[in-house]
Order: structure tokens, then C-alpha cells, then sequence
């Protein structure tokens, strides 16, 4: 007699070593894929979308190439759920913590082939990431309390993150406009604060850092194009047909008369608003919603320059530069803060015209204009540049600085092979195997740019034998180089966020040993 | 099928298009519901215990769970079978009562059905079996209550609970950080817990994650979170010794509930009506600054020109907290919900020591932290893990960890864990099973074997021998007469489960084995299934 059916009809069971493999081979195809993204020469991918227009990206950032991919294997789900993660959290790494996790998914497959049991295995890389990120801590550099050095470290640290993107060949150019725009925020981690504004056209090193604020917005007609000395009000408030807000109000007129009046009434209303906004002693106002022609031609009649339907990040970004406050009532004049700036006057970047606002007073936030040939290379531009802003607000707040170019990697992997000496019993394979999984990154690195990685390799590993090394792989003249004379710099939030988020997520693809996938939902056949 | 034929040796119909129905008879319909039942246990059976796999679970929709607990496993997958349907249910009991032991109680469940089958192939009848199982489970419980220890707590010595937590923690993925969460979950049903009514409301704990970060970074907050930031991106980020109002009415103009038109045919009118409006705004935000209230937390939205006044005024608000959140603050902080502007009062307000705005991450991430509170019988435990995923399982293993802990201040007998209890029972139900005469004397030898299956599959997943390992630590128990003795899963060195510090709550061990053996009973008793065929 059969077994009855225990799951619905296309729902899938796959166990033990079946399903064993089907994760191991998902996360390490996922592996392959980004794997060549990685380190300074590592490539780029294109990106086809299959919505319409089959919109193309071209990108090297691993979270992005995750992010855009349809799949269907569970445990490479859980490796692009790790990559998002490390993406959201420290901005940068998000090709490493693939690359890692699916190194120790590789390992743990030959231990898993040896007949050592997952269970082992799993404490074994505890016992070893617990051990490399000792290693790891033993060795930073913190210059927290020395403000040169630690622009210097953060300098550098943009410099290693931009080296791998699209804006490798301004690198020095744009670290320093990264770390301007992160210097400025003072401490926040809330990038928003910095406003990156795309224009196609020029090449890259027009890009600029603007020390005001630029707001993506046309000056209303007939109004003055340059203001000195600006009051400005930030408002959010319905400058079309002030609305009445009481429920159910509803306007029943019995003659053409009454319409005529009501009408005045209304437009008698929005006068007295201006008016009110006029009475704070402004000479520029910025709303977040529509304003209409009526009360437009009123500013514009009163000297004032009004800018319609900024957006509302656009009105956070300026108050938070000119330290006005968000109006949306206009009656207590003296109580409401305004923002002050020196200047602002339209300019022109490229075909477009923008309104910049000079000598701003608090300066939190800061603009980033990017320039270049088309739009993927702006897109990616801001994903890299993105990026270095990220690593570089993280930073700014642990201030705790390694060096990069597979530096880190030896230390960790010196420390987890000495642990593994030490340690009797199977677990020693496994901890072996997570320095093993260390070194491939280095590998990765060389591979990808044209090297021989494992002569690179095997010397770098004889230099870091000796106290207190600071060698790493120097890909542009191929040879181990000295990374703090090469200002190769990583923060070690990311380096210890990568490590962890790689070993728990390889952990938790070892534990499984059973795979159930449930019927997919039917879709309806629209035809 | 049956057919069945009148007095004139015409054939009628029992069941309705009964061809179109597949129906199964007897003891083939006991082996199939038995099969099926089986099979269940066997998915769960790799879950057990310290070093127990986990199971991805891919939902309909292509969403990626993956976890180690049973009543989870078994909600997610999708079971079509009646008798598995059963089995689901089962372990959904065991989370709803205990929360604990959910793969246990499969386990035991499975291995009962699997004894059951070999005593149906001997001729026994179904309902013999199930009485002897009833004997037997009555046997096995009284030894546990026999063999259960008690143990002290208080507010101050909370070592004994944060090891029972710890039990429960160590099979699940979190076991790297188990001491650190089971202390968490112990102070957080310590802190809610009524201790002379023993009894914990366990909704005033709640169990918040964000991604990000590292499982260590979890923490418990005495006070409340909420993942929502301030109206107003300029409002103070950070409130000392706040005075809430938590309304339930929107700050924006009224509507009543009654159909009505306001009409405006004058001039004067639309003014008037206008003059009205901002007044009604003004009052709003007035009431509120009168009772002295220093922050509001409104359950609805803010019109513009209102959020404007409060942030003029200078009274931080929150817009859009969910109710439950709403409740939950309205507890811990000791203010009442207030419905209306009109019945603001100052002893209204809920006292919070502290309230912040705390950012993770690059995202734009934010959350309110409310604590201090007046009342700190509300607290939160706030996950912090690599992925998605993770902070899922956690969530699940606390909840787990959590009725553990309220388990115990309800009744704080203990058994010992690793199979002990199990083999301790096995030895009482074996050596009881002699007095009775009759055929149910072979269930009761059944269920002993039955009960051995436990450890047997801890020993299994722990990469022991099974009945090696099994058969050493028996005769040491009886040998020794101790029922500590169980499998050393953690290749620790010793079976004394005493030394070794596992512990599992006694009301947890009494439920799995008084519903697995419901449920088996339920299943034998089952001979006919009438199904309709597939088409």
C-alpha cells in the first residue's frame, strides 16, 4: 500500500543530503555570480529588467545585482537577504559577505563529504569567527581624538571604496567630496541630510560638492532671480484653493451673484494667507504643495521669490540647511523660526536651471552634484558614491579603522590557523576550513586582476608571519605591498559586519537538513 | 465500495456519487492514517534536541523560513492529508498551552502510531490498544510528578529559570548567545510577572526586531518601542520626565458621525466657518498644552496646519500608533486612552522617565523609545540579528524561551531533560505494564518502547549510537535508581543531567505525553475514511 500524499499536490520535499545539496549548490551559484565583482579590477554586471522597457543597469555593486535577481533557490535567498542587510546597515561589503558566506558554504561542503557532522562543523566557525574578529580588534587603529589623522583615515577609507566602482579614475576627487559632505553631517547618520543631484552631461570630474544647497526647482514667473541676504519660510501648506476642512461643508448659492462673492471670499482668503506669509518679513518662500497662479502673482507682486512643489525630502533638506522651521499656519508670525542664507540665485548645470542657496547658515546638509555621459554611468556614480557615504557616516561613528587589500584577511586567518593548532578534536577541520575560506578573498582579488594568485598569496602569507605586518596585495603593480604606506584603509565596522553576517548565515544554511517547498500560489491566467 | 442491495435485490446508494469517492476500510484505513502520521514525525524527528537540524520552508509566495520549531515547521508546510492535519493541530496545542516541547510532542505522537502498527499486525483490536496507550500515559505522568523536583525563585535568584530558558534556547539557531537571551526572556517575565497570583501576562511583552547588527546587541527595554518617528522632522528628538496625552481622535476637524451638510450660501458664513476651522485647530493643540502634556501620541493622523501648531507650540507628537502599541504604552506609562479633546485631564498623562528617537543603520530607520515608565510592567525585547531570517527564528525561539518561563512561575516543578524524564517513564510504564492482565498489557509494553524513542532521537542527531547510548544510560538509572541520568548530547562528559544543568518544566513533559496520546487514540479509533477522488 502507498504512502498516502502528506503535502498538497505540487508542493516539493527534499531531505538530508538532497537537500543539503540543493542549498549548498544555490548559495555557492550565487557565489560564483558575484564573485567577479570583487576588488578594485573586479567587473561589472549588466542588469536587464524584464519589466517594460527592459530598462538596463550596469553595476558592481553586489546588493544591486542581488537585489535584481529572480530566485528561486531558498538558500540563495538567505544569502541576498544578508548582502540587503549589510547594504542597509554599513552601506558597503555587500559583495564580500556574499562572496565570504558562500566560501564557507564551499568548505563546509567538503567537511560535510568527509562525514563530519554540520552540528561540528557550525561550532567550529564560531570558535573561529569569534577568534579571527579578536584578531581583528587586536589590531585597529583608532584616531578618534586626533581630528587631522582621522580625516586622513576617513580619506583613505573612501579612496578603498571608490577604487572598485565606476569612479576609480577620480577616486581622489570624489573621496574628498565624500568626506566633506559626511564631515558636515556632524555625527548623524541620516544620509538624506546629503542630496545627490544627477544631471547628464560633462564628464565625472565636473561633479561638485556644493557647499550650499541646491534644490532641483524653477523660480515662479515674474519674481526676482537673486535674493541677498535671504529670510527664507519653509512651509507646508495648500496654496491652491485653501480648502474649507470641516466635514461636509458644501457651498449652495441660489444666484450667479452669490458664486461671484463666495468666489471673492475665497480669493479674499488667500490673500489674507499671503499676506500673512508676506507679514513674517520674508523675501523667499518655499512650499511643499502647489501653489497656483493667484497667489503666486501675489508674491511675485510683493518682491518675493515663491517656489512651488518641493518635494518633501527637497523641504526637510532645506530646513535642516537653513535652519527654518516647516510652517503650515501662519498666525503667530514672531514664534515661527525662519531660515537665513546669503544668496540665492538660479544657476544653470547643464540645459537646467536650479536654484542654489548660498551661505547657508547650519550647513547640515549638502549637495553633491554628478555629472556624466549617460545615465547608467550617473546611476552607478551615485550607487558608488552612495556607498563611500555610507561606510564614511559608519565611521564617523566608530571611529576604529583597519587596513584593507586583503590585509585583514591574513590577520584573521594567522589567528584562526594558530586556534586551529590549539584546538583537539573534529572541530579543528572546521576552524582550518573557515581560514581557508578567509583566504579565498584575497585569491578572489588577485584572480580578478589577472594575477597569480597563489604565488601572491603564499608571499603574503610568509609576510604576515613575521610582528606586526601591514601587507596586502598592491593589485595595481601586482606584487605585496606595505597597505599603510598604499593609504589602503577599510572601517572595521564593515569588516567585522561582513564576518559575522557571513558566519551566521552560512551557519544557518548548515543547520538545514530538510527542504519543503509549498505549492506556489496559482496565478490566474490573464490572457 | 459498498454497494448495498434492497429487499428485491436492487442495488441503491448510500453515499452520494459515492464512485467519484476513494474510501478506505478497516485496518487498511488504520495503516494508512498511521503512515501518514508517521511520516509527519519523521520530518520532525531530525529537529530534536541540541544538535537538531533545521528546515527551510519556501511559502507559496516564495518566502524563505527558516527554523528549528516544530509547531512553525508544521504550520508553514502545507499539509494536505486529513491524519497530518491532525498531527499540525497537535503541535499547535502543545504552542498554545505550554509553548515549548511542540517537536516533542510529534515525535512522541509518531513513535506511538509506529508501535500501534505492530500491534495491529499481531490481531490486536484498535480499542484495546488505545486503552492500554490511556494506562500507560496515566502511569508515565504520575512517575513524572513523582520524579519532578521543586525548585525557588524569586525576583532576585532567577539562576534556576534563566537555565530552564536556556534549555529551550539551546536547540534552537540562537544557542551561540543563550545565556544572553534567556536572561533576557527571564527579566522580561519577571518583570511583568505577578508573583503572588502566579501568573504572566505575556502580551505585555513585546518582542520587537529590526535586521541589522549582531544577536548579541539584543536587549531588553523596560519600556515600550515603537517604529515610528516624530510628526515633525524638527520636534526635539529626545523628551526627559515625559507627560503623554495617548489620544485616540485625529488632529484634524471633526466628523461627525451623523449625516450632515454644513451649508454656506453667504459670504459671511464661508468667513465665519473659516474663523472656526483655525479655532478648532488652536483649541486642539491648546488642550492639550494645557494638562501639561509634553509629548502626544495620537493613534490617527495630523492635518498639516495641526502638526505646525504642535511643533510651534512646542509639543513633540507621534502619528499613526498602532492600537495594540497604543494599549501597551497606555499601560506602562499609566496614562488612560483618551477619546476625546474634551476629557483631557493631567491625571490622564502617562509618565515616561525618557523618550528618544534612536536611527539605525544608513536607512532612514528610526524608532521611539519610551522608557522609565511609570509602570514598568510593560517591556520590550528588542532583536537585533544578520538577516531577515534570523531576527524570525529568534523571535520564535524567545517566544519559546518566554512560556518557559511563565511556565515555571505558574507551578515550578522541574524534570530533568536529555531523555531522562522519557527513559524514566519508559522504566515505570515497563515495570507497571506486568500487573495488568489482558492484551493491554502488550500497549503498555508499546508505549514504554514508545516513550524510548525520545532519546533515542536525541542520541540519533547527536551523532550517538542510538541504542547503545539508549540501553547504557537505562540500566545506569536503574542501576542507580537516579532519573537523572539522560543523553549527553553536548558531549559534556557526564549523563547527570543534574550536573549538567537541564532542566525542563513538569507541566511541559505532562502535556506532550497526555496529548500524544490523545491523538494516537483519536487516529486508531479511526476505520472508515471517505475522501472525495481527486478530479
Amino acid at each position: 500500500m502507498a504512502i498516502e500524499r502528506i503535502l498538497k499536490d505540487d508542493a516539493n520535499e527534499e531531505k538530508g543530503e538532497r537537500a543539503r545539496m540543493a542549498s549548498f549548490v544555490g548559495a555557492i551559484a550565487i557565489t560564483d555570480l558575484v564573485k567577479t565583482t570583487l576588488g578594485p579590477k573586479g567587473m561589472d554586471k549588466i542588469l536587464q529588467s524584464t519589466g517594460r522597457g527592459q530598462e538596463v543597469t550596469v553595476t558592481n555593486d553586489g546588493a544591486t545585482i542581488l537585489k535584481s535577481l529572480h530566485i528561486d533557490n531558498p538558500a540563495a535567498k538567505v544569502l541576498i537577504d544578508i548582502s540587503k542587510v549589510q547594504d542597509d546597515e554599513v552601506g558597503d561589503g555587500t559583495t564580500s559577505v556574499v562572496v565570504l558566506a558562500g566560501e564557507l558554504l564551499r568548505e563546509a561542503e567538503k567537511l560535510v563529504a568527509a562525514k563530519i557532522h554540520p552540528m561540528t562543523i557550525i561550532s567550529g566557525y564560531r570558535m573561529a569567527a569569534e577568534c579571527a574578529c579578536n584578531a581583528l580588534l587586536q589590531r585597529v587603529v583608532d584616531n578618534k581624538d586626533n581630528a587631522v589623522k582621522f580625516k586622513m583615515d576617513l580619506m583613505k577609507i573612501a579612496m578603498t571604496t571608490l577604487s572598485s566602482k565606476i569612479l576609480s579614475q577620480d577616486k581622489v576627487y570624489f573621496a574628498q567630496l565624500a568626506v566633506d559632505a559626511v564631515m558636515r553631517l556632524k555625527g548623524s547618520t541620516n544620509l538624506e541630510a546629503i542630496q545627490i543631484i544627477k544631471k547628464p552631461g560633462g564628464s565625472l570630474s565636473d561633479s561638485f560638492l556644493d557647499e550650499g544647497f541646491i534644490l532641483d526647482k524653477k523660480i515662479g514667473l515674474g519674481q526676482p532671480k537673486r535674493i541677498e541676504n535671504a529670510k527664507i519660510l519653509v512651509a507646508n501648506t495648500a496654496m491652491d484653493t485653501d480648502k474649507v476642512k470641516i466635514y461636509g461643508a458644501r457651498v449652495r448659492v441660489d444666484s450667479m451673484s452669490k458664486v461671484a462673492e463666495i468666489e471673492e471670499a475665497e480669493k479674499e482668503k488667500m490673500r489674507e494667507k499671503v499676506q500673512k506669509i508676506i507679514a513674517h518679513g520674508i523675501n523667499c518662500f518655499v512650499n511643499r504643495q502647489l501653489i497656483y497662479n493667484f497667489p503666486e502673482e501675489l508674491f511675485a507682486d510683493a518682491g518675493i521669490l515663491a517656489i512651488e512643489h518641493a518635494d518633501f525630502d527637497g523641504i526637510e533638506r532645506l530646513a535642516l540647511v537653513t535652519g527654518g522651521e516647516i510652517a503650515s499656519t501662519f498666525d503667530n508670525p514672531e514664534s515661527v523660526k525662519l531660515g537665513h542664507c546669503k544668496l540665492i540665485e538660479e544657476i544653470m548645470i547643464g540645459e537646467d536651471k536650479l536654484i542654489h542657496f548660498s551661505g547657508v547658515e547650519i550647513g547640515q546638509a549638502c549637495t553633491i552634484v554628478l555629472r556624466g555621459a549617460s545615465h547608467h554611468v550617473l546611476d552607478e556614480a551615485e550607487r558608488s558614491l552612495h556607498d563611500a557615504l555610507c561606510v564614511l557616516s559608519q565611521t564617523v561613528n566608530d571611529t576604529r579603522v583597519v587596513l584593507g587589500a586583503g590585509w585583514p584577511e591574513m590577520v584573521m586567518t594567522k589567528a584562526v590557523d594558530e586556534l586551529a593548532r590549539q584546538t583537539p578534536g573534529k572541530k579543528s577541520h572546521a576552524i582550518e576550513a573557515f581560514s581557508r575560506a578567509l583566504i579565498a578573498i584575497p585569491t578572489i582579488i588577485a584572480d580578478n586582476a589577472g594575477l597569480d594568485s597563489a604565488d601572491l598569496v603564499a608571499q603574503l602569507r610568509a609576510e604576515h608571519h613575521k610582528k606586526e605586518c601591514n601587507a596586502g596585495i598592491d593589485v595595481i603593480t601586482g606584487s605585496v605591498g606595505d597597505m599603510a604606506e598604499l593609504a589602503i584603509s577599510e572601517s572595521f565596522k564593515v569588516k567585522q559586519a561582513v564576518l559575522l553576517s557571513a558566519t551566521e548565515a552560512a551557519e544557518m544554511i548548515l543547520r538545514v537538513d530538510e527542504i519543503i517547498t509549498c505549492a506556489p500560489r496559482k496565478r490566474e491566467d490573464r490572457m | 465500495m459498498a454497494l448495498a442491495f434492497d429487499e428485491y435485490g436492487r442495488p441503491f446508494i448510500i453515499l452520494k456519487e459515492q464512485d467519484q469517492k476513494t474510501r478506505l476500510r478497516g485496518i487498511e484505513a488504520q495503516k494508512a492514517n498511521i503512515a501518514a502520521g508517521k511520516a509527519v514525525s519523521r520530518i520532525l524527528r531530525t529537529s530534536l534536541g541540541p544538535k537538531g537540524m533545521d528546515k527551510i520552508l519556501q511559502s507559496p509566495d516564495g518566502d524563505v523560513t527558516i527554523t528549528n520549531d516544530g509547531a512553525t515547521i508544521l504550520e508553514q508546510m502545507d499539509v494536505d492529508n486529513q491524519i497530518a492535519k491532525l498531527m499540525v493541530e497537535l503541535s499547535r496545542s502543545q504552542d498554545y498551552e505550554i509553548g515549548d516541547g511542540t517537536t516533542g510532542v510529534v515525535v512522541m505522537a509518531g513513535a506511538l502510531l509506529e508501535q500501534a502498527e505492530r500491534l495491529l499486525e499481531r490481531g490486536i483490536h484498535p480499542i484495546r490498544i488505545a486503552e492500554g496507550y490511556e494506562m500507560a500515559s496515566k502511569i508515565a505522568v504520575e512517575n513524572l510528578v513523582h520524579i519532578s523536583q521543586k525548585f525557588d525563585f524569586g525576583a532576585t535568584n532567577i539562576k534556576p529559570l534563566v537555565q530552564t530558558c536556556m534549555t529551550t534556547l539551546s536547540s534552537k539557531i540562537v544557542n551561540r548567545c543563550k545565556r544572553h537571551l534567556a536572561e533576557i526572556s527571564v527579566k522580561a517575565v519577571i518583570a511583568v510577572a505577578d508573583l503572588e497570583r502566579k501568573d504572566v501576562n505575556l502580551d505585555m511583552i513585546k518582542v520587537e526586531g529590526k535586521v541589522g547588527g549582531k544577536l548579541e546587541d539584543t536587549e531588553l527595554i523596560y519600556g515600550i518601542t515603537v517604529d515610528k518617528d516624530m510628526s515633525h522632522p524638527q520636534m526635539p528628538k529626545q523628551i526627559e520626565d515625559a507627560k503623554i496625552a495617548i489620544l485616540t481622535c485625529p488632529f484634524e476637524p471633526p466628523k461627525p458621525k451623523t449625516k450632515h451638510k454644513v451649508e454656506i450660501d453667504t459670504v459671511e458664513k464661508f468667513q465665519t466657518l473659516r474663523l472656526q476651522e483655525q479655532k478648532y485647530f488652536d483649541d486642539m493643540v491648546q488642550k492639550c498644552k494645557d494638562v501639561g502634556a509634553t509629548l502626544v501620541i495620537c493613534q490617527w493622523g495630523f492635518d498639516d496646519e495641526a502638526n505646525h501648531l504642535l511643533m510651534n507650540r512646542n509639543l513633540p507628537a507621534v502619528r499613526w500608533v498602532g492600537g495594540v502599541e497604543l494599549e501597551l504604552i497606555a499601560i506602562a506609562t499609566g496614562g488612560r486612552i483618551v477619546p476625546r479633546f474634551q476629557e483631557l485631564t493631567p491625571e490622564k498623562l502617562g509618565r515616561a522617565g525618557m523618550v528618544r528617537e534612536k536611527s539605525f543603520g544608513t536607512t532612514k530607520d528610526k524608532m521611539l523609545y519610551i522608557e522609565h515608565c511609570a509602570n514598568s510592567r510593560a517591556v520590550t525585547i528588542f532583536i537585533r540579528g544578520g538577516n531577515k531570517m534570523m531576527i524570525e527564528e529568534t523571535k520564535r525561539s524567545i517566544h519559546d524561551a518566554l512560556c518557559v518561563a511563565r511556565n515555571l512561575i505558574r507551578n515550578n516543578s522541574i524534570v530533568y531533560g536529555g531523555g531522562s524524564a522519557e527513559i524514566s517513564c519508559s522504566i515505570a510504564v515497563e515495570a507497571a505494564a506486568d500487573k495488568y492482565p489482558g492484551v493491554e498489557q502488550y500497549a503498555i509494553w508499546a508505549f514504554a518502547d514508545a516513550l524510548d524513542s525520545v532519546p533515542m532521537a536525541l542520541a540519533e542527531n547527536s551523532g550517538l549510537q542510538p541504542i547503545e547510548t539508549l540501553s547504557a544510560v537505562k540500566s545506569q538509572q536503574i542501576k542507580e535508581n537516579n532519573p537523572h541520568y539522560g543523553i549527553d548530547c553536548n558531549d559534556v562528559g557526564t549523563n547527570d543531567m543534574r550536573q549538567q544543568d537541564v532542566f525542563e518544566t513538569l507541566i511541559g513533559k505532562q502535556q506532550q505525553i497526555l496529548l500524544a496520546t490523545q491523538v494516537v487514540k483519536m487516529i486508531l479509533k479511526i476505520d472508515d475514511v471517505i475522501s472525495p477522488s481527486e478530479y
